[in-house]
């Protein structure tokens, strides 16, 4: 049977390979910096089961620690922008298809893990979207390297590429996630709600689940990131009001409250990647006003749309 | 109250523009030494606070690993981009036929959020194909249909192309299930000791994402009546044939 620690180790081969490609990598003066980086996630994924809660506490210190001085950017060899068109016209709309082999084996993996005899003997049933996810992947890679020949080092060298442009964001949600464990640790969610009993009276679902759809647009409005307001506003409101006292479905209300979030992103000069960057690009002559032209065309759908993310989630999050 | 703190932390570090990853453990250790603080507290016992916390996030951060896997998804996506994936999305992109600047972004928006409900949230951006493409083509349908375009209209047609790429990207790429926000909600979720499905949670992005469908849409189809409206030309002028 196919676990978690496998997908782990998976990925930690991955990271691995893009840490040493990295050092290699002389067109990035900050190579070391990002060796060191993939490599401490590679011995994260690797080896934190052996490494003891100090010592992942101190691995993270060390990856924020990189973040924080700023990593480069490699340069992997990849195809040039001729090569890449002449390939597109030679192969169509079927370059579309191997994409979609990954949510395909995820969602079949899943529904065969939870759903038949033999599934089980494959995939670990309790992790089976992600050992899925993984399985389509590597199908995937299986067959576009069948399909496209590419140099064997490619997939890894295309990953690097990606992943440098991503860069230290790639572990963010990872490291909101586990602020969420020291805010439950530290009873942050009981004193915001001790406050919130003081000031708004949450006494019933419609005004609990506004509050917290609200909240969460806010929220990014000031943060502009929506990630970041997740574990802040699920752990003030989100899981103690509607899902503790009025009795919410935990994924219903977190998926449903992310979205509201999302609403907050549209609005906020902020979120610089999403509305301010596309400002410039396109060289709007309001481009430096904090309302400029993009979120003006944003806002009258942002507003709606969160309204009707507190009408689905009042509709839908209380199955009983 | 000590404890909340912490939050005023992420909201702070995120307004001054801090790196993230700092916000998020500066953000951890005020509230682990919020908690222990007491009047009578001495640099000892924050000392041995500080390192609890350290060790708690360590602990949080092992037990969240999976989070982090949905970047291996980057190295099929990469090879097809080495293919060519982005430019023949392009290429199918620049064969769309709009008669009017709202259908044109309607059918890219529809486009836009179906591929990202697939997991292809790199299919799109505003550098790779709203700048140079979808910008562009609106501006091109509004000139057919009503000549030259006034600066006005232009920079209106122009962040109306950003915009619906935006909310096509964010109310679609909840579907998918190896998306980084599905992950996150379920490591937090996992933190607070409930177990659920990332199918679970991308199942309830399906109505959003639908109600933002249908709100954009509506949008789309009124800027549709606004730049009619605005740039219709009056009778006289379609009589002496201004249009070529």
């Amino acid at each position: 049977m196919i676990t978690l620690a496998h997908v782990y180790i998976v990925g930690g081969l991955f990271f691995a390979a893009v840490s040493i490609l990295s050092l290699r990598d002389g067109a990035n003066p900050r190579r070391v910096r990002n060796f060191a980086f993939w490599g401490l996630l590679a011995v994260s994924f690797l080896a934190g089961q052996f490494l003891g809660d100090l010592g992942n506490g101190v691995l993270v210190l060390g990856l924020v620690a990189l973040a924080a001085l700023g990593l480069g950017q490699g340069r992997p060899e990849t195809t040039s922008p001729e090569q890449r068109r002449a390939s597109a016209e030679r192969r169509g709309n079927l370059l579309f298809l191997p994409a979609l082999i990954i949510p395909a084996v995820a969602l079949a993996g899943t529904m065969a893990a939870k759903q038949t005899q033999w599934g089980p003997l494959l995939i670990d049933p309790a992790q089976a979207t992600l050992v899925s996810l993984v399985l389509g992947v590597l199908i995937a890679l299986g067959v576009l390297m069948l399909w496209l020949r590419p140099p064997l080092v490619a997939p890894l060298q295309e990953g690097r590429r990606l992943l440098d442009s991503v860069g230290w964001a790639v572990i963010l949600p990872q490291m909101l996630a586990s602020l969420g464990a020291v805010f439950l640790a530290a009873g942050v969610g009981e004193q915001v709600g001790a406050v919130f009993a003081q000031y708004i009276p949450l006494d019933s679902r419609t005004v609990a689940v506004a509050a917290y759809c609200i909240g969460m647009a806010l929220f990014t409005i000031i943060m502009g990131n929506a990630f970041a307001a997740f574990p802040v506003m699920t752990a003030a409101v989100g899981l103690p009001f509607v899902v503790g006292e009025f009795g919410g479905d935990p994924a219903r209300v977190c998926a449903i409250g992310m979205l509201a979030g999302f609403c907050g992103t549209l609005m906020t000069p902020m979120a610089a990647n999403f509305n301010v960057v596309p400002a410039n690009l396109l060289e709007l002559p309001d481009r430096n006003a904090a309302l400029n032209g993009v979120i003006r065309a944003q806002i009258p759908t942002a507003i709606p749309l969160l309204l009707a993310n507190i009408v689905l989630m009042r509709l839908l999050a209380f199955p009983a | 109250m000590l404890v909340l703190l912490g939050i005023g932390v992420v909201v702070l570090g995120f307004i001054v523009r801090a790196n993230p990853l700092l916000v998020v453990m500066a953000a951890a250790l005020t509230t682990g030494l919020a908690a222990a603080w007491t009047p009578e507290a001495d640099l000892q016992s924050l000392y041995v606070a500080a390192i609890a916390t350290i060790a708690a996030f360590g602990k949080a951060f092992n037990d969240s690993r999976y989070v982090s896997v949905v970047w291996l998804v980057l190295a099929a996506i990469g090879l097809l981009e080495r293919a060519g994936l982005q430019e023949r999305a392009r290429i199918a992109i620049a064969q769309l036929r709009a008669v009017t600047v709202g259908r044109l972004l309607g059918v890219y928006f529809i486009v836009r959020q179906g591929a990202a409900a697939l997991g292809l949230t790199s299919l799109g951006g505003h550098a790779q194909m709203v700048r140079p493409l979808v910008a562009p083509m609106a501006e091109g349908a509004a000139e057919t249909k009503f000549g030259a375009l006034p600066d006005r209209e232009r920079f209106l047609i122009r962040s109306h192309a950003a915009a619906a790429d935006n909310i096509a990207l964010f109310f679609g790429e909840d579907i998918f299930i190896a998306i980084a926000s599905i992950l996150l909600i379920k490591g937090f979720l996992e933190q607070n000791g409930i177990v659920v499905e990332p199918l679970e949670l991308s199942v309830w992005a399906m109505p959003t994402a639908i109600a933002a469908l249908l709100i954009h849409g509506a949008r789309l189809w009124l800027l549709d009546r606004r730049l009619k409206r605005a740039l219709a030309p009056p009778p006289v002028a379609q009589e002496q044939g201004v249009q070529p």
